[in-house]
């Protein structure tokens, strides 16, 4: 029996040290957690984390970033009910499923705590659950962005290869460009599927029978690094107008050449850093944006390359 | 230690132990040792951050009940000598069926979810089968259903819906009675009247202002209990039980004293495939839709919850309480970890100190039991 206890309290020593040093890290502001849909592996969540981390040193307020570890939208439910019962002031949160997730964020607004939503759903579902606002970047508005900018440079027509169609946002982001140039988007948008090849393929058949098109418009790294293959056979490089949403590394070498016009960053620095800026100065001093953020557009053209490069996967 | 004398002091054959020693050397020590360690921690270092008001207690039962739902059929299995590794598989796979005969095939609710269980233990019971049949380690047979099963799970709805999210089922589920068996809650009224006496937190504004934020038992948990129930009177007081042990302690000794180990140890599987489809189907009901990534790596977790609670990875040797018991100390430190503000990404150590503790107090203590070596 002794050495049952023996082991016992050796265990408790142990396992009791790493919670004495946490419990001393604690800071003296206001506590927020941000809880994210992202599983562990995936790496465009750092922006985040360091954006919470410097808006909380620089608010000089407490802020946590939890996830589901395997990206599992029910264990991330849990997270959200169990942020919501160890009292902070608020929780930013993302909305990527509405069945999913609403009930627990109504459960956490109705219970006191404040709700910014962040990087997914909608301004509409935003307001529905009842949070403060939606930071983030909303796709057709985007969309209709790029279209102005496209216009303003000239633009008439375009291709708009879409590699995720089933998701509603993808055809929001081509509409919203199409109504930017003021165009109907009619079958200017193909399904290219996921495949490289595919992809390539079909933009080079595309412009093939359309040889007139002025402007392309790719959905993502996906559909964007074919389709610079694409021109590069074809010798469209460089001559035909070409805008992307997202960044990857392909795109910022086809800014750098020039072949890429600009590419939209949805800035996910902005959709941490602001939540976190936002609820310390309402929780503080009263006061609150009247209107939702949008974090993007942010359009990164070839002169705006050195910070993307400088800061890519740590800000940007 | 003083013998107690008991009635069977007469017969030689038989070593005494005092009362206390009985009552204290069990399978399920190490766990009931971790329980109060445990929470003697949590209640130290996080006692006042909300982990013990009605929404913290609500939300760490949750995630242990839903271990504990996996963890009983992976516990008697394991007792039986196998494993399963397709149990995440499979709560993803029965989560679709469900959201599927339901929402795009719109059948009754109760259909779907009689349909899922009926296809998910006819696969435990392949899974069984292709096991005893081939004689191949049940770990590489479950393998593979691993991936096949969560291959369906992604390839039905992309098919199907072209999403691999299906929402839609509480709307489905409204009004059905075999539903709110899964995601109903219970003595709502209690919860009520806790609520109105100012015990329990309300809620401060909105549409429910007044109600308590935790409005009921949800029927996860009284399955989690009933599970363990079962289980451990399956295990303990009958027959059948008994022949559990056996097929994990010595599968040929077994067969040789007439145990039919290969009839036990497919009803095993099935029961394990039972178990990740009452985990699945509350798990839709409560969040009304399934998704395709659902269930990822909870094979382990059911593992992990058994290991902690004092069974062996070789098989005959185990208890159900003792995997509750593991289900508990896991979802209480998941959760715990948060409330106490402990860095997140730690969990994982800390998870990994707890479970080789568990398996070196437990295999001092069925040192014990059993006289091993």
């Amino acid at each position: 029996m002794t050495s049952i206890f023996k082991t016992f309290m050796l265990a408790t020593t142990v396992a009791a040290a790493p919670m004495m040093l946490a419990t001393t890290a604690s800071a003296e502001g206001e506590k927020y957690i941000l809880v994210s849909h992202a599983p562990d592996s995936d790496s465009w969540w750092n922006t985040i984390k360091n954006g919470i981390a410097l808006a909380g040193e620089q608010m000089n307020v407490e802020v946590e970033y939890r996830n589901p570890p395997t990206g599992d939208l029910a264990d991330m439910a849990r997270i959200i009910e169990q942020a919501a019962a160890s009292g902070p002031n608020g929780i930013i949160t993302t909305l990527s499923d509405y069945d999913v997730l609403s009930g627990p964020i109504k459960a956490a607004v109705d219970s006191g705590v404040d709700v910014i939503i962040m990087n997914s759903g909608t301004p509409d579902q935003a307001r529905e659950v009842g949070a403060l606002m939606y930071v983030g970047q909303p796709e057709y508005d985007a969309g209709h962005a790029a279209g102005m900018r496209a216009k303003a440079d000239g633009v008439g027509s375009f291709l708009c290869v879409n590699h995720y169609i089933s998701s509603p946002s993808s055809t929001e982001r081509c509409q919203g460009f199409a109504d930017g140039l003021g165009v109907d988007l009619g079958d200017q948008m193909i399904d290219s599927g996921q495949d490289p090849a595919e992809i390539k393929n079909r933009v080079l058949a595309y412009l093939n029978t359309n040889p007139e098109t002025d402007a392309i418009l790719t959905l993502g790294p996906t559909s964007a690094d074919p389709t610079l293959l694409a021109l590069e056979e074809n010798g469209m490089a460089g001559d035909i107008y070409f805008g992307t949403f997202d960044l990857g590394e392909e795109i910022v070498k086809g800014l750098k050449a020039g072949v890429i016009n600009w590419g939209i960053d949805q800035q996910p620095f902005l959709q941490a850093y602001l939540p976190v800026v936002v609820l310390t100065n309402y929780h503080r001093y009263g006061v609150l944006p009247g209107n939702n953020i949008n974090s993007g557009p942010g359009f990164v053209t070839k002169d705006g390359l050195e910070k993307v490069e400088e800061f890519a996967g740590e800000y940007r | 230690m003083s013998d107690a004398p008991t009635q069977f002091a007469e017969d030689e054959r038989i070593k005494t132990r005092s009362k206390f020693r009985e009552a204290m050397i069990r399978p399920e020590l190490g766990g009931i040792i971790g329980t109060i360690t445990v929470f003697a921690m949590f209640l130290i270092f996080a006692g006042d951050s909300g982990m013990f008001n009605s929404q913290g207690v609500m939300n760490w039962s949750q995630i242990s009940a839903q271990f504990m739902i996996i963890a009983v059929g992976a516990c008697l299995l394991m007792i039986a000598g196998e494993f399963d590794l397709s149990v995440g598989s499979m709560i993803g796979f029965a989560g679709m069926l469900i959201a599927i005969f339901s929402v795009t095939l719109g059948w009754p609710v109760w259909l779907a979810i009689l349909v899922t269980f009926a296809i998910a233990t006819a696969i435990g019971a392949l899974n069984g089968f292709i096991v005893v049949r081939t004689g191949l380690p049940s770990f590489i047979v479950t393998l593979a259903f691993l991936f096949i099963l969560r291959g369906f799970a992604i390839y039905l709805p992309q098919t199907i819906e072209r999403k691999t999210i299906i929402g839609g089922v509480a709307d489905a589920a409204e009004g059905d009675w075999m539903a709110a068996l899964f995601g109903g809650k219970i003595l709502t009224g209690l919860f009520q009247w806790l609520g109105d006496n100012g015990w329990i937190a309300v809620f401060e504004r909105g549409t429910r202002k007044g109600q308590p934020v935790v409005e009921g038992l949800p029927m996860l948990i009284v399955w989690a209990i009933l599970l363990v129930i079962v289980g451990h009177v399956i295990l303990t007081k009958t027959r059948f039980g008994n022949w559990i042990f056996a097929a994990g302690g010595d599968a040929e000794a077994a067969r040789n004293s007439g145990v039919p180990v290969n009839r036990v140890k497919i009803l095993m599987f099935m029961f394990t495939a039972f178990c990740a489809t009452v985990f699945a189907t509350c798990q839709v009901m409560e969040f009304g839709g399934a998704g395709s990534d659902r269930g990822l790596l909870k094979e382990f977790e059911a593992i992990i919850a058994v290991v902690i609670g004092g069974a062996l990875l070789t098989g005959g040797y185990g208890s159900v309480l003792g995997a509750a018991l593991g289900a508990l100390i896991f979802g209480v430190v998941q959760q715990g970890l948060f409330f106490a503000g402990v860095e997140s990404s730690l969990f994982r150590v800390f998870l990994g100190l707890i479970l080789l503790f568990a398996v070196i107090l437990n295999t001092y203590i069925r040192r014990v039991i059993t006289g091993e070596r």
